[in-house]
Parts: C-alpha cells; structure tokens; sequence
C-alpha cells in the first residue's frame, strides 16, 4: 500500500517499530515458555501406553455388529431396512427360509472396507438388532479379514 | 533497467547491464501446502509480483449434486459431511432446513438449542483452525499446534454427543438423532472457561507479533464493492466492512432470541480477516454463555419421527457457516424419498475467485497470508 507520509514520520515510525517490534516478538515467547514449563498444560496422550485404559464414548461409532446373547440368537428379520438405508452398499442381508417356510437371516454379510460408519443402518433397524461398538483399532494388514459375517448362527427364529 | 548494485563484481562475473524482464508462468499446487487442498493456482509473475492469477479446481470432484440424485434425502445428509469437513455439523444443519420446510415439520425447543449450542461449538472449532493455519502459513508452527488444541476438547464434546468427530451426522429433519447427554452442559461450561483463558494466551501470541503485523497489514485488500460483487460471505465479506450475518439478516433456528453482536471491519486487508475471526469466536462463546444459562432441563429433543418424504416443490434454505453463506437447493420432482435434485451454494468458491483481485502486484509469499486468511476448504468447492 502506498502511504504519502513525510521523511520524518517514516523514520519516527520506523525507530518506535524497533522497540515495539522486538518487544512484541518477546511477548510470543513469554508465551510458548509458559506452555513449555507448565505440566498442567500438557494435552498430549501417551497413546499406544495407554491403550489399557482408552475408551470411546458409549455413543462411539466403530464397527458394525449384531447384540446376539450368549446362544447367538439375535433379533434380526432379514428385512432389509439396514441395506436399504446403507448410502455405499456395504450391508448384505442374505435371507433364508426355515423348515417352516418362514423368511429368517442366513447369512448377514458386511464390507468394512466401503463403510463409512454413518449409522444409518443402526438407526433403520425396526428392532434393534444391530448397533455399532466402540473398536477404535481397526487397521488391518489382511484385506479378507474386512469382508465379514456379522451373525454367527445361520437359520435361525 | 541499469543496475548498478553489480557494477563492481570482476569482469568474469559481470551482469549484462542491460536486462530486459519478461513474464513467466509458474504453477503452485495442487499439493502444496498451502493451498489448503488440492487446488492449483496458475500464476503469471513479473520478477516476483505476481501479475495474474487463475485458480484450477475439480482435483477432488466427487459429483455430489449428481450423487444425490440416487440416493434418499437422509443418506444426503451423511454426505454432506464430507463437502465442508471443518464445519460439517452446520452443514447437516443446511440440509435438514430445507428437508424440515418441505415436510413441514417443527422442531422442540431443546431440540433448537442442542441446535445452536452444536452450531457455535462447530463455529469456534472452524475458527481455530484457521487461527492455527494462518500461523502455520505464516512460518510459527506452535500457532498451529495452539488452535489443535482447543479444536480437539470440542470434537471431544462433539464425540461425545454424536458419535463422531468430524463427520457428525446428527441432526434429522424435526430435532437431533440423540439427546444430548447429562455430561454436556458441564463440559461445554468446563470448556468455555478454558478457552477464555486461552484465547487470551492465544491474541497475546499473535495479534501483536511484528512479524504478522508487517506480513498482514495492507496485503490483500478487497473493498466493500468487490466483495459483493464476488458474491463473498461470511468473515471475508465482513473484514470488508459490509455488515451481513444470515444469524442476524434472516435467522433461522432461534438465532434471533440470544444478544449477539456482529463483528465489522473497514479495510478488508489480511489483518482485519484475522482480527474478525478471534472476534467472531468471542461472540460465539457469549451465545453459547446464554444457551447454557436457558437450556430446557426437559421436554422433547425431537418431534414425532416421520419418515422422511418429501412433496413435490422446491425448498430453499440458506445458513451462516463459518465460512460464509451455505445454501442448499431442493428440488422435488415426485413425492417419495429421492430428490430430483439439489444444489449447494458453498461459501468457499467466491473467495478463491475474488483471489486474483487481491493478490495482483503482491508477492508469492504474500499470496499465502492471503490463502490462509480466506480460509477456503477445497472439497467443499470441488464437491
């Protein structure tokens, strides 16, 4: 920006930057030092130390999995609500039939490669038989490990 | 040009005394640094002042608008997470306006303050990224670190609350996907506190540093007329002293009942787009201040849950992100559950385009003050 000021304001302005200039960089430090000496402002987490004790907040959306009770029965209908409102197609819901004729889940396949872990599919579900845990560690090295079964018991209700 | 700085080098190492300037091309980007994403500036330079600028877009072009045209309105609402990722809770709240219009649904009032408690929360968290970036780019990495911090207690909070960090999710059409939990209002009290001391640590570090004085002041001016003939919103519209908040010009939520004011300054330089940000975050603490003083104990966070289809129309919603104005467009051909269409009008793309306004006779490195205090997010212009 052009300013038209005299020769003696120039160098007026200039000999008070000199001052407030430096003077101005210290403040900064003073700063920094304080964060630097201080332990209470230390915000870093110690992370692979601390993985004993890190949890995800209950609300967390990690993984995709079904709440199945100690016999694996779960409350899924295989009706396809949660592949419906899967935005990437990452929900499979393979259905069967039982002795009796009646429409049961066979086989409940998930891709965790394209999930982007919205939660749609948990919040589509009529009868809350899937929800999302709170696996925060999921790289893998085994690309087949990401396609999975989500129920362990096929042909059930 | 004569130049007489050189006429005493020994005659082997003489420089041609006359020299003739010609301008050249270079390109910046798509992966440098500072371009806050992949975009590529093409410059034409004299010496080192840039002559012109044009700015090449579309390196992270996900065709969103047309994606959406296949998908149900909800499922848009998870992807327009991934459009302005700093400020995705607002722009969940973008969308649902115009879903909310065309259902005709209302929202409960604690639904409407988990609302703009979410909406500010997300604001700062933006804002201190760009307190961080524009150190960064300024060369004092440990600003970069100091807006980190903060920003991480509120992706905390917002974790807490929604599930998720930055891809949020949370608002549907008539409240919220969850209530807020009991430890909420605590913590953002907790929060605000911490800031306040920390904002102060944090203007002490900066706003008067010589080195950001003489790096800002004067570069990159943009009057009050260009601004608005770009098409600029937000804090760049602001620094350039037009007065135009939506908060304020058309509120949407229940913005019009908290006593807020809204930061103007007059020279539209780099500096004034910093000092308007620190002031902006200072405003959203006093709103989030009231909201927790007024929070609804109780009653419903959500009216009655509809499923999510929409009447033949067109429905229109414009809100105040961080950045700037975020419309989003809707257009319904058939009654159901799939748009026909929908645009979004981001904030980011008029800054980048009044950008060779402000960078001609600047130099490169001034370039990146400017970048940084526009503050554009590149997947959300590229889409």
């Amino acid at each position: 920006m052009q300013e038209n000021i005299t020769l003696l304001q120039y160098f007026k302005r200039y000999f008070k930057r000199c001052i407030t200039g430096p003077w101005s960089l210290m403040c900064g430090l003073s700063v920094s030092l304080k964060y630097f000496f201080d332990p209470r402002r230390i915000v870093t987490e110690q992370y692979p130390e601390n993985r004993k004790t890190l949890r995800m907040h209950p609300r967390y959306r990690g993984r995709l999995e079904m709440i199945e009770d100690a016999d694996g029965n779960n409350h899924c209908t295989a009706c396809g609500m949660c592949e419906r409102a899967c935005p990437n197609a990452s929900i499979n819901v393979l259905s069967t039939k039982n002795i009796a004729g009646k429409k049961v889940l066979g086989r409940y396949v998930y891709h965790f490669a394209s999930c982007t872990q919205c939660g749609l599919c948990v919040e589509a579900c009529p009868f809350g038989a899937i929800r999302m845990n709170q696996d925060f560690e999921v790289a893998t090295t085994d690309p087949n490990t990401l396609e999975m079964i989500l129920n362990k018991k096929e042909g059930q209700g | 040009m004569i130049q007489p700085r050189f006429s005493n080098l020994p005659p082997g190492f003489r420089i041609q005394r006359e020299t003739n300037t010609e301008e050249f091309f270079i390109n910046m980007g798509p992966q440098h640094p500072s371009t806050h994403g992949a975009l590529r500036l093409a410059l034409r330079m004299d010496g080192e002042t840039i002559v012109e600028l044009v700015p090449h877009f579309g390196y992270i072009h996900r065709g969103m608008e047309k994606q959406a045209e296949s998908m149900s309105y909800l499922q848009y609402i998870a992807l327009s997470d991934r459009q302005d990722y700093l400020t995705a809770i607002q722009n969940n709240l973008g969308v649902v306006i115009a879903l909310e219009k065309g259902m005709n649904v209302g929202v409960p009032e604690k639904g409407e303050y988990i609302r703009v408690m979410l909406q500010e929360l997300g604001r700062i968290a933006s804002h201190l990224v760009f307190y961080g970036c524009f150190g960064g780019d300024l060369g004092g990495q440990t600003c970069l670190l100091f807006g980190f911090k903060e920003r991480e207690m509120i992706h905390d909070i917002l974790e807490e609350v929604t599930g998720s960090r930055l891809t949020t999710n949370f608002f549907r059409p008539g409240g919220s996907r969850y209530d807020v939990p009991d430890t909420f209002i605590p913590r953002v009290k907790a929060f605000l506190d911490h800031l306040e001391d920390a904002m102060r640590d944090y203007e002490r570090f900066l706003s008067k540093n010589i080195i950001v004085l003489e790096r800002s002041i004067g570069i990159g001016v943009l009057s009050k007329e260009d601004a608005i003939a770009y098409g600029c919103s937000g804090p760049v519209l602001r620094a350039s002293g037009v007065e135009f908040d939506v908060r304020r010009a058309n509120p949407y939520s229940i913005y019009d009942q908290f006593d807020f004011d809204i930061p103007v300054f007059h020279n539209g330089d780099c500096y004034d787009r910093y000092k308007i940000r620190i002031a902006e975050i200072h405003e959203s603490m006093k709103i989030l201040r009231q909201c927790i003083d007024k929070f609804p104990k109780d009653g419903p966070w959500r009216s009655k849950e509809k499923p999510v289809r929409l009447p033949v129309g067109r429905y229109y919603s414009e809100i105040e992100t961080a950045k700037g104005l975020y419309a989003t467009y809707v257009v319904a051909a058939t009654t159901g559950e799939k748009p026909y269409r929908i645009h979004t009008r981001g904030p980011s793309f008029p800054h980048i385009a009044a950008l060779n306004k402000m960078v001609q006779g600047h130099k490169v490195s001034d370039l990146v003050t400017i970048m940084a205090t526009l503050d554009p997010v590149i997947p959300e212009i590229d889409r």
